[in-house]
């Protein structure tokens, strides 16, 4: 939308042949502008449409108090132990510890990265780990897992007591899937900073450490915790590469070496098996509906911190 | 800038009209298209065929599938093997818009009305065995140890005759087929997902973390056996082929392939095919499947087993 409102207004116009010409072209650009954006805009909102009605239907259709599905912690589906129980507590928990506990792992590390690339060393630095945290980024998510897996749980089950596989696990896991996102948001909001900024503080006669912690660090802050949250939602959102190393138990689990579960992972895990339109299967769609309803939030949260960033 | 946005909401308004009015255009061409393509294959099979469904069964009738199309005959026929799960494809085959569903378990056992239009057809059998990880020290479990073991009673293997080690369970999830058939046939009685057990969806990931993780129980179709790890026997009998198939053994399920009533010609070819020596004898072998015809014994959806 931005592109179109910048378009530059035609002046001096009267020479009819040129008009007519520019013109058409100015038309076609914009008809077709316009008919991405209308595109995108339908297809959202049959997107939010269809996973609402399917997700809805659990507390309408299905009798499902909307309590006792979000502070419920029994998850029992399939009526194992009488009628069927849907307690979504323990994913949604799983979720939340699962992704704040990479944003946490992962946040130092990404804050240094970039502080390396841009303050630190700029020249060799920038051009060493440029690359390697675009690598990192474009790793398939499967690849995670399978050496989380394959690695990590192992080491994990060495190491603590449990069997390695867990909230632990998978927050690690997540974490260096999330570093490209924190780094690359930092690594631009340090390298846009004015130079005066710097400049004016060395004049001063700081050192280049007080610099960072008491000029840089303070003022990049809302797009550093923009990054995190934009890396946080992408953890939330992971699935496959949690589901293989967290263990898919449907409990809150009593240590962060126990097997859990995330929304995501349990999605995965079962709607391949249930029949659509069965309660179950509405009840996953709710587990959707929630997920989507926390992407909304991390993004209302972004754009907070991206109106509190303007100087 | 004012007038702009009304505008951009008149466009977005005029679109949506738009694409909606293209998609049921759309839809009736295609309708109508199929219809055509019904019609005139009075000399020759054509068309095409989708099934969808359980991932278990997908390598089987992908194989065939592709042998299927290689035959002269039947080259104009295209077959497409979807996966998505044994509910996907029952869903799918009830509600029309798969020609075969592909399911682990009976269509009565996770339908209810829609499943009296399927007509069921079963191309193999698939047994499973309980298996550990090669240090627990046990090599023969009862029906009854079973039981304990994923209800939670005993949660040490030592209690079982076995090390004195913890016991971890690797389940798989509560809505698949492979869990369901090992809970009816081995276990006789549903079980709740426990504590700490893990859970997951693909059978490599299984026998990976039972053959890694020191105290681990899962189960495994017989094709995923080897020396990684511990077979158990079952009540004393050996989860052996030969067992299955005179029905000592009785932890196996039938592989379905459900059609919405009586299949369209081309989708009976391909059912045939399935069905025929050409692929019992070879293919469902080889992948680790038991063919039908080679059963001595006989099993309903309720469980009845007649010889």
């Amino acid at each position: 939308m931005k592109t179109m409102d910048e378009r530059p207004v035609q002046v001096g116009s009267a020479r009819s042949g040129r008009f007519k010409k520019h013109h058409a072209e100015d038309l076609a650009g914009r008809s077709y502008t316009f008919i991405c954006v209308a595109l995108l805009i339908v297809i959202i909102i049959s997107i939010v449409f269809f996973v609402a009605s399917k997700g809805l239907s659990t507390f309408f259709r299905d009798g499902v108090s909307v309590s006792d599905f979000l502070f419920g912690s029994t998850w029992d589906p399939e009526g194992n132990q009488g009628d069927p129980v849907y307690g979504v507590l323990p994913f949604i928990f799983g979720s939340f510890a699962t992704s704040l506990l990479a944003a946490l792992i992962a946040s130092p590390l990404s804050i240094c990265a970039s502080l390396f690339m841009t303050e630190i060393v700029p020249g060799w630095g920038k051009k060493l780990l440029q690359p390697v945290i675009e690598l990192l980024a474009g790793i398939p998510s499967v690849v995670y897992g399978f050496v989380g897996l394959t690695v990590l749980v192992p080491f994990l089950r060495n190491v603590f007591p449990g069997q390695g596989i867990g909230i632990a696990a998978g927050s690690l896991v997540l974490s260096v899937m999330i570093l490209p996102t924190i780094t690359s948001v930092a690594t631009d909001a340090l390298s846009s900073l004015p130079r005066g900024l710097k400049e004016s503080s060395f004049a001063l006669g700081a050192t280049r450490w007080q610099t960072i912690s008491r000029v840089i660090l303070p003022t990049v802050l809302p797009s550093i915790l923009t990054g995190i949250v934009l890396g946080m939602a992408r953890a939330f959102g992971e699935a496959l590469a949690v589901q293989m190393v967290i263990g898919n138990a449907p409990h809150i689990p009593r240590s962060l070496f126990e097997s859990a579960s995330t929304l995501t992972s349990v999605i995965t895990l079962d709607m391949g098996n249930t029949v659509m339109g069965s309660a179950h299967n509405d009840a996953l769609w709710s587990m959707a509906l929630a997920l989507m309803f926390m992407t909304f939030i991390f993004v209302l949260l972004v754009r907070l911190l991206e109106r509190r960033n303007r100087i | 800038m004012k007038i702009k946005k009304p505008l951009l909401m008149i466009c977005t308004l005029a679109l949506v009209v738009m694409l909606a009015a293209c998609g049921s255009k759309d839809t009736q061409g295609g309708s109508s298209a199929s219809g055509t393509a019904n019609n005139d294959k009075s000399s020759e099979l054509s068309g095409s065929v989708l099934a969808v469904g359980s991932t278990a069964l997908q390598p089987l009738v992908e194989q065939a599938a592709q042998k299927f199309m290689a035959k002269p005959e039947y080259s104009k026929i295209q077959v497409q093997v979807q996966g998505g799960g044994s509910g996907t494809g029952l869903t799918q085959v009830a509600g029309g818009q798969a020609d075969i569903g592909n399911s682990d378990v009976f269509a009565e056992e996770k339908l209810k009305d829609e499943s009296k239009d399927l007509v069921d057809h079963q191309v193999g059998v698939i047994a499973m065995a309980p298996v550990t990880n090669k240090d627990v020290g046990v090599d023969n479990l009862t029906q009854k140890q079973l039981v304990d073991i994923f209800t939670g009673k005993v949660t040490n293997w030592k209690e079982v005759g076995g090390k004195d080690e913890p016991i971890v369970i690797v389940n798989r999830p509560s809505s698949s087929g492979t869990r369901k058939t090992f809970e009816k046939y081995a276990l006789g009685q549903k079980t709740e997902d426990l504590k700490g057990s893990i859970q997951e969806e693909s059978s490599g990931t299984v026998k990976k973390i039972v053959s890694e993780t020191p105290g681990a129980i899962g189960y495994l179709a017989l094709s995923y056996l080897d020396d990684k790890v511990n077979v158990v026997k079952y009540d004393g009998v050996e989860a052996t082929v030969e067992n299955v198939k005179s029905g000592k053994y009785p932890v196996w399920a039938y592989e379905h392939m459900y059609t919405k009533g009586e299949p369209k010609p081309e989708v009976k070819a391909f059912l045939d095919y399935m069905a025929s020596d050409e692929i019992q004898n070879n293919d469902v072998v080889e992948l680790g499947y038991i063919p039908v015809s080679q059963m001595e014994v006989k099993r309903d959806a309720d469980g009845n087993i007649t010889k």
